[in-house]
C-alpha cells in the first residue's frame, strides 16, 4: 500500500532534527532506515503528519570508545555496525546479535537506533542492549538524557522516548578479555522476527564459578527483559546452564500470537537460555585459556 | 537552515543518477522511491512485490548499497546513484552472475530476478568467494516462488567462482 500523505522534512544537522521535533511533537515521525517505520506508514498503522528524515545527519553515524563504554551513534547501519572491529573486539555480544537481524537487504538501511527507538518486542538490538547492561541515549531541545536499557523498554512498540526527543546513541560498556557471550534465537526463517531469542555474557573465576552474569530475553514478553540472576553468581559453571534455563522458563510470562503459544515460549526460552549459557561458558574458558 | 522541506502533496522535481545518467522526474512525498523508479523513470526492472520490504522484488543499489526500493521515498534519494538491473551489464549483453542463473535454470517467472541480482552484485563485492552457507543467508532476503532456490545458490556460487578466478 502507500502512505497517507505526509510533510517531508530533511535536516542535516541534528539541532535542527531536534527543533523541527520540539515544533511537531507527537505528530511527527522521525525516519531513519525505514526498516520499522516504513512498513508502518505504507500499511497506514502509523499516520504522521510530519516525516523528519534524519537519515543524512553524518554526527549520527559515529563509533567512538569513552572509558568503558562504546558509543554508536544512532543513525549507524545495522550493516555498518557488523563491519565494524571495533564493536566485533569491544562489544562481542551486539556483534553476535547482528546478524540475526532482519536481512543483508534490510540490514544495508536499518539503523541501530531506529530498531531501539521503536522497540519491536522480538528486536535483538534491544536485547543485546538489555542483556550488556547498555543506556540509551537521547536528545530534546529541552537537553540530553541517558537512560538504562532495562528501564528504557516499557512494552510492545512503548518506550520512555517522550515525543520531542530523538535516540542519538546507545552506549555499549566494553567486554573483558575474559569474558564470554553468546546470542541465540528461534524463528520461522532465518532473518523473520525472533518467536524467541536469548542473550548471555558472564566471566569466570579461576576455579570455574560464575564471577560475572547477565542474561537476556527477547521475543517472549512485550519488551526484551533481563533474568533476574542473582541467585546463580559464585555457583559451579557445570551446574548454571540446566539451573539457570529452569530458572528463566519460570520467571518469564510469554505472549501469545498466531506465531506461538505461551507454553512454546516457555519451552523456547528453557532451550535458548541453556543454549546460550553453554555457548557463553565455551568462549569464556577459551578466553581464560588465552590469557 | 539547510532543512530541505516539502509539503505533503507537493510536486517537486527529483534528480538522482539512474544507470550512470543524470535523470529527473516529479515526486511527492509519499512516493516510494521504487514508484518513482517505475512511473517516472520508466525503470520498470524495479519489481513491487510486498510494499513493506519483506520480499525483496524491489531490491535496487543505492550508492552501490543493495537496499529496498519500497521502503525509503522518493525524497530521500534526492541526488544518489542508483542501480537497477537495466544498469547491471550493457544492453543485449549479460554479465557473469546472469550467464550463471541463465545457464542453472536459476529462474522460471523472473518476478524475484532483478531484486536478487542487485542484492548478488553488492553481496559478491563484499564477499567474492563465499560459501554456501552465506549465500542462503543473503538470499533470505528474497521470495521466490518458482525454483526452490537450489538453482539461485548454484548460479551465484559458480558465477562467483568464475569471477575470483579471472580477477
Amino acid at each position: 500500500m502507500k502512505p497517507v500523505g505526509f510533510d517531508y522534512y530533511r535536516p542535516q544537522a541534528l539541532s535542527e532534527a531536534v527543533a523541527l521535533l520540539a515544533d511537531k511533537g507527537d505528530e511527527a515521525a522521525i525516519l531513519a532506515g525505514g526498516m520499522t517505520l516504513g512498513p508502518m506508514l505504507n500499511l497506514r498503522v502509523a499516520r504522521p503528519r510530519s516525516v523528519i528524515d534524519i537519515s543524512r545527519i553524518q554526527a549520527l553515524k559515529t563509533i567512538s570508545v569513552s572509558n568503558n563504554v562504546v558509543i554508536t551513534g544512532a543513525g549507524l547501519t545495522q550493516s555498518e555496525a557488523l563491519r565494524s572491529d571495533l564493536i566485533a573486539r569491544e562489544v562481542p555480544l551486539l556483534a553476535m546479535a547482528l546478524p540475526w537481524v532482519g536481512h543483508f537487504q534490510t540490514r544495508n538501511r536499518g539503523t541501530l537506533g531506529g530498531s531501539v527507538a521503536h522497540a519491536d518486542p522480538s528486536a535483538e538490538i534491544p536485547l543485546a542492549l538489555v542483556a550488556c547492561g547498555g543506556t540509551v541515549v537521547l536528545q530534546s531541545r529541552r537537553g540530553g538524557r541517558r537512560i538504562a536499557a532495562k528501564e528504557f523498554f516499557v512494552g510492545a512498540l512503548m518506550t520512555q522516548r517522550r515525543p520531542d526527543e530523538i535516540v542519538t546513541a546507545l552506549e555499549w560498556p566494553r567486554t573483558r578479555p575474559d569474558a564470554g557471550h553468546a546470542f541465540t534465537e528461534i524463528a520461522q526463517r532465518h532473518g523473520d522476527f525472533a518467536i524467541a531469542a536469548a542473550a548471555c555474557s558472564l566471566r569466570l573465576t579461576k576455579s570455574d564459578r560464575v564471577e560475572h552474569l547477565s542474561v537476556g530475553v527477547g521475543g517472549v514478553e512485550d519488551r526484551p527483559i533481563a533474568i533476574d540472576v542473582s541467585g546463580f553468581r559464585g555457583q559451579a559453571a557445570g551446574d548454571i546452564p540446566a539451573n539457570l534455563s529452569a530458572h528463566a522458563a519460570s520467571s518469564v510470562t510469554p505472549m501469545e500470537d498466531r506465531s506461538a503459544s505461551a507454553d512454546y515460549r516457555t519451552a523456547l526460552t528453557k532451550v535458548l537460555v541453556e543454549r546460550a549459557v553453554n555457548a557463553a561458558l565455551d568462549m569464556a574458558r577459551l578466553q581464560r585459556n588465552r590469557l | 537552515m539547510t532543512i530541505v522541506h516539502r509539503a505533503a502533496g507537493e510536486r517537486f522535481t527529483l534528480e538522482v543518477t539512474l544507470n550512470g545518467q543524470r535523470r529527473s522526474g516529479q515526486a511527492e512525498p509519499r512516493m516510494l522511491l521504487c514508484d518513482f523508479l517505475r512511473h517516472e523513470l520508466q525503470a520498470f526492472g524495479v519489481h513491487v512485490g510486498c510494499e513493506h520490504g519483506v520480499c525483496g522484488a524491489c531490491t535496487i543499489l543505492v550508492d552501490g548499497i543493495a537496499v529496498r526500493s519500497c521502503t525509503q521515498y522518493a525524497a530521500q534519494a534526492d541526488g544518489t546513484d542508483i542501480v537497477t538491473v537495466e544498469g547491471l551489464a550493457q544492453p543485449g549483453a549479460l554479465n557473469e552472475v546472469q550467464r550463471a542463473f541463465a545457464k542453472h535454470h536459476a529462474l522460471q517467472c523472473g518476478f524475484c530476478t532483478p531484486g536478487i541480482l542487485c542484492s548478488v552484485t553488492h553481496f559478491l563485492r563484499e564477499t567474492p568467494e563465499p560459501d554456501e552457507q552465506r549465500v542462503r543467508e543473503m538470499l533470505s532476503g528474497h521470495i521466490c516462488r518458482c525454483t526452490g532456490y537450489a538453482s539461485i545458490v548454484a548460479a551465484i556460487l559458480e558465477a562467483a567462482a568464475t569471477m575470483s578466478k579471472g580477477a
